[in-house]
């Protein structure tokens, strides 16, 4: 039996490519990802039409795709995250179907449940031998985990791994394991390394950002949370980054051994890893060269799957077992709901990711954002759209105070007896609309850009293209 | 109470707009030396505005204005006396005729403005071998002097020395200046720590200066903002060994007695008026109850 | 009041902050304005300006402002020092 096929096209045939079909990626290559626009690119110049994509996470360097679905080769776009540049594209409503956002628990649980069944999977492997055995860890375009890539092997019709490291059978640091591939593809590059990870990822040096940071360590401290056997998220964000590093000051300093880090991994929660405040980390993606380096070599530091870490269909998932979770928000708004999924002139330039997954799971869910970015307010009487559903998220740090959601009058008063300035989210709100002014609010057009599926499955909410 | 000062370059928007959110007890609004002499005007505009349109509520609001061998001094305190912040801090200022032009000047606008004299305060900077050497006559010049604060850059330009991260170059200037404003009853406080990515050597330093005797400490950086509040607030044992001293002051009184020891030692009025010192902060800071 | 007009400039492209241009030209007045918040805050930004070039007599002039987000405090800051700069023959003046 040979799984290796010489070309992509001839695997794309093989592999039965047709119209109509869905073809699926994963995001761990991030923005030096070359796999997702070499398939399409394949698949457009043999003439299909009519594909569904389903990519766990789009970046800029997939702008590509956006020329795909204006000639009517992509009609379908299923993610959980879509940055800037191609949320912009998206934006002026080049896609005639609404996307369909995600979330990293959902995606999973669709994908398996048969919502969204993937015909061909098309797996970005740094590492896989010729029987299609693969991992993330090892190779020149090492990614590290490969979290998101399991639900599709997993469940596609057929699954052709892209590798540019191809070794002999059998490889021994494996992921996912051959017996779910069909086709092996070996091919010069399957992306950039400087835009797989990035060398390190840096901690905030905005003084308000450090404000805040310093704020929610404190709001960890006063919640009761932070004991032996604590566990924690944070985001790769500055400031969320910021506060995992005054966190981990105050567990070194008094002696508190957790049990877990979680979520996407950055080098910041290795040092925190290798210097006693976890167990181990749970890595369904890495976001840095420390990191990658970690999930190779240290046996603390494991890969899980997007089901493991997210799942809401799963027996239990990691998220179900954190303490803690920090978050960012483009806005909240005084229901505490959050949206990640646009800026505020109402551009799509993110999506849920983990957001609400985590949200969901924690104990303790905080969104870290400022009262306002560029004179705009980032606390609303409503946001543009809802990525979190307020009912999950505990409390909103700024730095002009921490609102706690009124649904948690007990964690109010810890925080209060910890010294934490705990103030109404409506104060927040007025504050800053008395320091920006009252916005012009963005009108909402008739065309629905994205419907925003919750973890459940449920329709959240959309986003609408703005006026 | 005042134990840190943060300085904010007064032309820069963004620094200036989260200037009371940055956890420093004062702000110090600098129109010399963080301003382009080309700039001199829209910083003065820029820092009135903020001041009259944000208020900065719970922050003291200290301006620093250009020194008198400027052609920018006058029209600088034109803008902010009427704005009453607390405190306008003079640079190079060497002598008590410096401080005595800059308090007249400020007399006739207050007049003007139909505000009572000495509304706004006056923090000597002194940053001249002259003016240590005149530290107490500046300190008492004028009783428009709230506090004299030391600026160790120009300072050990003016020495001819290296300035170092230790400043022992700077160790005599430091204990003259706190020798100055105790005599002279005002507040005196310490030249910033300028390695803003040292955050043990911003504490070393702090320590160090507390240990002298100042009153608080300036920086340059929001960073060192949280670690100069925690070395200039009273500790916990601070605060209880105060209440403790009270507490023995009056069952002293309660009994009559003349003399009333605590621990085996005899509480004497510095340290009565020390201990009430620690409870007016503590109480200040949230951290004790009202004796 | 004197009312010559130079061509001056003021501010910076910072974020929070505002560059604006002021010259005198032939026609009627023109208010340019490129914004990070055009579409919350840019017809508040025209009317400001507007209203304190009214109040200063000044008239037949270009002004051009490129916002990156300043607060009005910030930009009322930046448009008197604006027209104080033109008045006083157009550089930067302390």
């Amino acid at each position: 039996m040979d799984k290796v096929v010489k070309t992509l096209r001839e695997a794309i045939q093989l592999a039965g490519v047709k119209d109509g079909s869905r073809v699926s990626f994963h995001h761990h290559l991030r923005n030096g990802d070359y796999v997702l626009n070499m398939v399409m690119d394949e698949i457009a110049s043999m003439g299909y039409k009519d594909i569904s994509v389903n990519a766990s996470s789009l970046f800029d360097c997939h702008l590509p795709l956006a020329d795909h679905i204006k000639n009517g080769v992509v009609t379908e776009l299923i993610t959980d995250y879509m940055s800037g540049g191609f949320g912009a594209a998206i934006s002026e409503g080049i896609l005639e179907k609404p996307v369909q956002f995600r979330t990293h628990g959902g995606r999973p649980a669709d994908i398996i449940k048969g919502v969204t069944p993937i015909d061909v999977a098309f797996i970005a492997a740094p590492t896989a031998d010729t029987m299609g055995n693969l991992t993330g860890k090892i190779g020149k375009s090492a990614c590290g985990s490969l979290g998101y890539a399991f639900a599709d092997a997993m469940c596609a019709k057929k699954v052709v791994v892209i590798t540019d490291n191809l070794v002999p059978h059998p490889l021994a640091m494996r992921s996912i394991d051959e017996t779910y591939v069909d086709y092996v593809v070996e091919v010069e590059a399957i992306g950039n390394p400087a835009g797989i990870v990035s060398g390190t990822t840096k901690i905030t040096r905005d003084p308000v950002g450090l404000v805040m940071a310093q704020t929610a360590a404190n709001v960890i401290k006063a919640s009761g949370l932070l004991k032996d056997g604590f566990s924690f998220q944070t985001g790769a964000g500055g400031a969320t980054l910021a506060a995992a590093q005054f966190l981990k000051e105050i567990m070194l300093k008094e002696g508190i051994k957790g049990s877990f880090g979680c979520g996407g991994i950055t080098g910041y929660m290795v040092d925190m890893l290798n210097e006693g405040c976890f167990q181990s980390l749970i890595d369904v993606q890495c976001f840095d060269l420390k990191a990658v380096e970690s999930i190779r070599t240290n046996p603390n530091h494991t890969e899980v799957s997007a089901m493991h870490y997210a799942s809401p269909d799963a027996k239990s998932a990691a998220v179900d077992s954190l303490d803690v979770v920090l978050l960012g928000a483009t806005e909240i708004d005084t229901d505490f709901n959050v949206n990640v999924h646009t800026d505020s002139n109402g551009r799509i330039m993110g999506g849920s990711g983990g957001h609400s997954d985590t949200a969901a799971g924690a104990k303790l869910a905080m969104i870290i954002a400022p009262l306002s970015r560029a004179r705009l307010p980032i606390v609303t009487d409503h946001v543009f759209c809802k990525s979190t559903p307020g009912s999950t998220i505990d409390v909103l740090v700024t730095q002009k105070g921490v609102a706690v959601n009124p649904a948690r009058p007990e964690l109010a008063a810890k925080l209060k007896e910890g010294g934490i300035k705990v103030v109404d989210i409506f104060e927040l709100k007025e504050a800053a609309e008395k320091l920006c002014g009252m916005p012009k609010p963005l009108v909402k057009g008739d065309r629905v850009l994205a419907d925003i599926i919750y973890r459940d499955g449920t329709l959240l909410d959309r986003i609408y293209n703005v006026r | 109470m005042r134990r840190s000062m943060l300085f904010l370059p007064g032309n820069t928007p963004n620094m200036i707009l989260s200037g009371d959110c940055l956890g420093a007890d004062a702000i110090i609004l600098d129109l010399e030396d963080a301003v382009a002499p080309d700039q001199k005007d829209a910083a003065r505009v820029l820092v009135r505005n903020a001041i009259k349109y944000l208020q900065f509520p719970g922050v003291e609001k200290i301006i620093r204005i250009n020194s008198l061998d400027t052609p920018y001094w006058k029209k600088d305190l034109d803008e902010m006396i009427p704005l009453k912040p607390e405190l306008i801090m003079t640079p190079k200022t060497s002598c008590a005729a410096d401080v005595l032009e800059f308090d007249a000047y400020m007399s006739e606008l207050e007049d003007k403005l139909g505000y009572e004299r000495n509304t706004v305060k006056l923090m000597p900077l002194i940053e001249t071998a002259l003016g240590v050497e005149n530290a107490y006559a500046i300190a008492s010049a004028s009783k428009r002097v709230a506090a004299i604060f030391l600026g160790a850059e120009d300072l050990s330009a003016d020495l001819r020395c290296k300035r170092t991260k230790e400043g022992k170059e700077i160790l005599y200037a430091r204990g003259r200046m706190v020798l100055a404003a105790r005599a002279a009853n005002v507040d005196v406080y310490d030249t910033p720590f300028t390695d803003v990515n040292d955050d043990e050597g911003i504490r070393v330093d702090a320590e160090f200066a507390k240990g002298l005797g100042f009153t608080g400490k300036a920086s340059i950086s929001p960073r060192h903002v949280a670690v100069i509040n925690e070395v200039f607030s009273p500790t916990q044992k601070d605060i209880d060994y105060a209440y403790e001293v009270m507490e023995a002051i009056r069952i002293g009184k309660e009994q009559g007695k003349g003399a009333v020891s605590l621990h085996g030692k005899m509480i004497d009025a510095p340290i009565v008026a020390r201990a009430q010192q620690t409870i007016d902060m503590a109480v200040a800071l949230g951290l004790g109850k009202e004796a | 009041m004197e009312n010559k007009i130079a061509k001056a400039s003021c501010g910076t492209m910072e974020s929070s902050d505002a560059y604006m241009e002021l010259e005198p030209v032939a026609g009627a007045t023109q208010i340019e304005l490129q914004s990070v918040v055009e579409h919350q805050f840019g017809e508040s930004i025209r009317a400001l300006a507007a209203q304190m070039l009214a109040e200063e007599g000044i008239e037949n002039v270009r002004l051009s402002i490129i916002d990156r987000g300043a607060l009005e405090c910030t930009l009322r800051a930046r448009l008197e020092t604006l027209i104080g700069r033109a008045r006083e023959g157009g550089s930067a003046h302390a």
